[in-house]
């Protein structure tokens, strides 16, 4: 950079700052085509194999959370609730090294990869209960009432007519979480996991090319999340339900 | 007329906190009667409703379908609730399904028909209350009597034995009530056992064999449509009364 700077000094142009700026780029080429995105892309692929197994088991275990703290009886309420209190309150990078470095001393080893996927679970879950919990709340009372006036019994009323007007109400909350899951996975490289940010971590100290190392990783970020966010607007757009904008409904009224 | 009533409804009691809400009410209902309770707001005909079926568990009492006892009856509720089909204030259609898959979602998760013979009694229960053309169309995409017709059809699929009106036109514009009257006066010439709530006092008169009145949580006087716009109990009492719609 401070060749760069001096030369520009020198030739005293705009042109030679270009000019020095390609030379500088061609000549990272074989540093970017060999040492850091194939080092990156063995990151992304841990990272994305994180991600993809947490926000499914994420999400269920959120959703049974969520419908056990609405619905269920009290000492699963409790319990329910137990669990959010825990595992929202407890800092993950907290929960990540009572998993990887604290769970082996009681005889429990999960390994790098399994304590971050487990922190994460636990972690996304927790907050994923409390979107949901908010979003069956919000159904009104008449639905589930409707549900048992047919036969139905409490659980499939729940299951059947609740949570997926819930699930609705509470996508633009999940994914908000799913986004952010994306970008804590990076947390795992705490516990060892050479994910993307791990990967990124160590070519920067090796190399001594922290800039590079670390406007890639942002960029391959960038680019997950925005692919994301696509995915989940056309989600919305799928599950919207015709003639209802925002969360419209008469107020339910009586007994 | 059978010898057991369809539906006989014995000292039922409900309180919430201080406030009794019905005070030990009883009545019976045979085959092909319709009974409508009317009595000013806050009266406890609706939680009446709902103590008959079970949505809301009345504090004592008893509640005989067919004969059978199901105010204790456990599990076994879910199978006498499809025997009385219930109509709300609110209609309560399932907002994220389409009418057909309303009338359709019972049939298939509590009945198990196929999916072939699920859509098939949905769309004749539809064409019953006219609303087969809309058979696609959403809750929100429906006016407040389409809605209501819908969620008939819906109590209808299952077959009930007697139907339970819950202010079905309360929610209504008058041209609306219309439309849902008509369709229960259909089905009332067909025979269907009714027990409603309603505060169109014109309706009741002309849809009803037996008018209740109901007072804090009683019934405070019952006849026949022809007496009781007249009786002293009813004279008191229609300052009270809701609207008086013409047909």
């Amino acid at each position: 950079m401070t060749d760069s700077i001096n030369a520009t000094g020198a030739d005293g142009g705009l042109g030679g700052f270009f000019q020095n700026l390609t030379d500088s780029i061609i000549s990272q080429i074989p540093f970017w085509q060999d040492v850091l995105l194939p080092a990156l892309w063995d990151g992304l692929w841990v990272t994305m194999q994180l991600v993809v197994m947490t926000a499914p088991l994420g999400f269920l275990l959120g959703l049974l959370i969520a419908v056990s703290r609405v619905y269920g009886s009290a000492p699963v309420k409790w319990l329910a609730q137990l669990y959010v209190i825990f595992f929202r309150g407890c800092p993950l990078l907290v929960l990540l090294f009572i998993l990887y470095f604290g769970l082996p001393s009681v005889g429990i080893v999960l390994g790098s990869f399994m304590s971050a996927l487990v922190g994460f679970i636990l972690c996304n879950s927790a907050y994923n209960s409390e979107y949901l919990r908010g979003a069956l709340q919000s159904i009104k009372r008449g639905q589930l009432l409707a549900a048992r006036s047919l036969g139905m019994t409490k659980m499939q009323g729940v299951m059947y007519v609740v949570v997926p007007q819930a699930l609705r109400r509470a996508l633009p909350g999940v994914s908000n979480e799913f986004i952010y899951l994306i970008k804590y996975s990076s947390l795992a490289y705490v516990v060892a996991v050479i994910e993307l940010t791990g990967a990124a971590k160590i070519i920067a100290s090796k190399y001594f090319m922290y800039f590079e190392a670390f406007a890639a990783v942002g960029i391959f970020y960038l680019v997950i999340v925005t692919i994301a966010t696509i995915g989940i607007h056309r989600l919305e757009m799928k599950y919207a339900i015709p003639g209802v904008s925002g969360a419209v409904g008469k107020v339910s009224k009586g007994h | 007329m059978s010898d057991v009533p369809i539906l006989k409804v014995e000292n039922l009691c409900k309180s919430y906190g201080d406030l009794e809400v019905l005070k030990s009410v009883s009545f019976e209902i045979y085959k092909g009667e319709k009974k409508v309770f009317v009595g000013p707001s806050g009266t406890g005909k609706s939680t009446l409703l709902r103590c008959i079926n079970q949505l809301t568990i009345p504090d004592s009492g008893f509640v005989y379908l067919n004969g059978e006892e199901i105010v204790h009856s456990g599990k076994k509720i879910n199978g006498y609730r499809q025997k009385m089909g219930m109509v709300f204030q609110n209609f309560n259609l399932f907002d994220h399904l389409t009418a057909v898959r309303n009338v359709e979602l019972a049939l298939l998760k509590v009945k198990k028909l196929d999916k072939a013979a699920a859509h098939e009694k949905a769309m004749y229960e539809l064409e019953q209350v006219g609303m087969a053309d809309r058979a696609d169309f959403y809750p929100a995409q429906l006016s407040g009597g389409q809605a209501q017709r819908v969620s008939i059809a819906r109590a209808l699929a299952m077959d009930p034995e007697v139907m339970l009106f819950d202010e079905p036109t309360s929610a209504l514009d008058p041209e609306l009530k219309r439309e849902v009257m008509e369709v229960m006066r259909k089905l009332a010439d067909r025979g269907m056992t009714c027990i409603v709530v309603t505060h169109e006092m014109k309706f009741a008169t002309s849809f009803a064999t037996e008018i209740y009145l109901m007072e804090k949580g009683e019934i405070v006087e019952h006849g026949p449509p022809s007496d009781i716009p007249t009786s002293p109990g009813f004279v008191k009492t229609r300052a009270f009364m809701g609207s008086y719609v013409e047909e």
